[in-house]
């Protein structure tokens, strides 16, 4: 099983996506150039955080024209997992694999501290075997990462199941101060239309090693190999 | 070629958090303020024939949260 971590210019989580994944849990990862027109042999992916391309024109926006987008469509679609990271995130929704977009945090601030998200499903491969209503600690770090989309297409997410994370405190509750960003119903993360895309702000990837202060991040990575194992 | 000038805006009613901000700078050196709303202004130099309203909804705004208005500019003001 192999994975794949997309680096675009401006990306700066990349180098902990494949350290988590290699170093952390002893899976083989490729580099992936922005550049790159194949993603064969890839059997999951990463979109990493960062500022891709200076975030000029919309966060995620010039990135979602990248060389490798259709690539990235394509493993997407054929039922790949792909995880998108804060700025992989606001990729993965410019691009339209995932509903919604991300503005500006409603505090006008860049927040950067430990945060607390609770499962809402156990239906995509990177919350499977996680129980829904249980809370990963995982830092935010980010800008502009407040969750929007129209209320009619929020009621049809919530209705699918396709919320995956909200913010919550360190109980679990879900209340307007646990939220970072003004996110609209407090959404950390969302899946695609199909599960196997899915789209957090918070950093799983910050949170996979002892050291750092939480190893629930690295939780999100292990559901996803096995849910690949099992796929086998 | 023509050239055109888009101006996108925030939707109403969706945070527009830069706009905030700037009213927040405009108040506090005293300046009486009722709203700010702030967009982004794109002026392009396009061929015959392109399709600059598919360019907005595509690419340049994102519809979900953005208007947009397309205005024909003279060449010159463009370069």
């Amino acid at each position: 099983m192999t994975w794949g971590v997309v680096f675009f210019p401006g990306s700066n989580c990349d180098r902990d996506c494949v350290h988590v994944l290699r170093s952390v849990l002893g899976q083989r990862v490729e580099e992936v150039w922005h550049e790159d027109r194949s993603l064969d042999g890839i059997d999951a992916l990463v979109l990493p955080g960062g500022f891709s391309y200076g975030d000029y024109l919309r966060s995620g926006a010039i990135a979602a024209t990248a060389p490798v987008m259709p690539a990235v469509r394509e493993i997407a679609a054929r039922g790949a997992p792909v995880l998108g990271i804060c700025n992989g995130f606001q990729i993965l929704t410019e691009a339209g694999l995932l509903p919604g977009t991300l503005l500006r945090n409603a505090s006008l601030q860049f927040r950067c501290h430990p945060a607390w998200v609770r499962v809402e499903t156990d239906q995509t491969p990177f919350t499977a075997g996680l129980r829904p209503g249980e809370v990963l600690a995982m830092p935010v770090a980010h800008g502009e990462g407040a969750y929007f989309a129209p209320g009619d297409q929020i009621a049809a997410l919530e209705a699918a199941g396709r919320v995956v994370f909200r913010y919550c405190d360190a109980r679990g509750r879900v209340t307007p101060a646990a939220n970072p960003n003004g996110s609209v119903a407090g959404i950390a993360g969302v899946a695609g239309i199909a599960p196997n895309v899915v789209g957090l702000m918070p950093h799983p990837e910050r949170a996979s090693e002892a050291l750092l202060g939480s190893t629930d991040g690295r939780r999100v990575f292990e559901c996803a190999v096995a849910a690949l194992v099992g796929a086998r | 070629m023509r050239s055109f000038r888009v101006v996108i805006m925030p939707k109403p009613g969706v945070l527009d958090a830069p706009g905030q901000a700037v009213e927040r700078g405009l108040d506090a050196l005293g300046y009486r303020v009722e709203q700010v709303r702030m967009g982004k202004v794109i002026e392009l130099v396009l061929p015959d024939g392109a399709d600059v309203q598919e360019m907005c909804s595509r690419f340049l705004a994102n519809p979900l949260v953005e208007t947009w208005t397309v205005e024909e500019i003279s060449l010159e003001a463009a370069r």
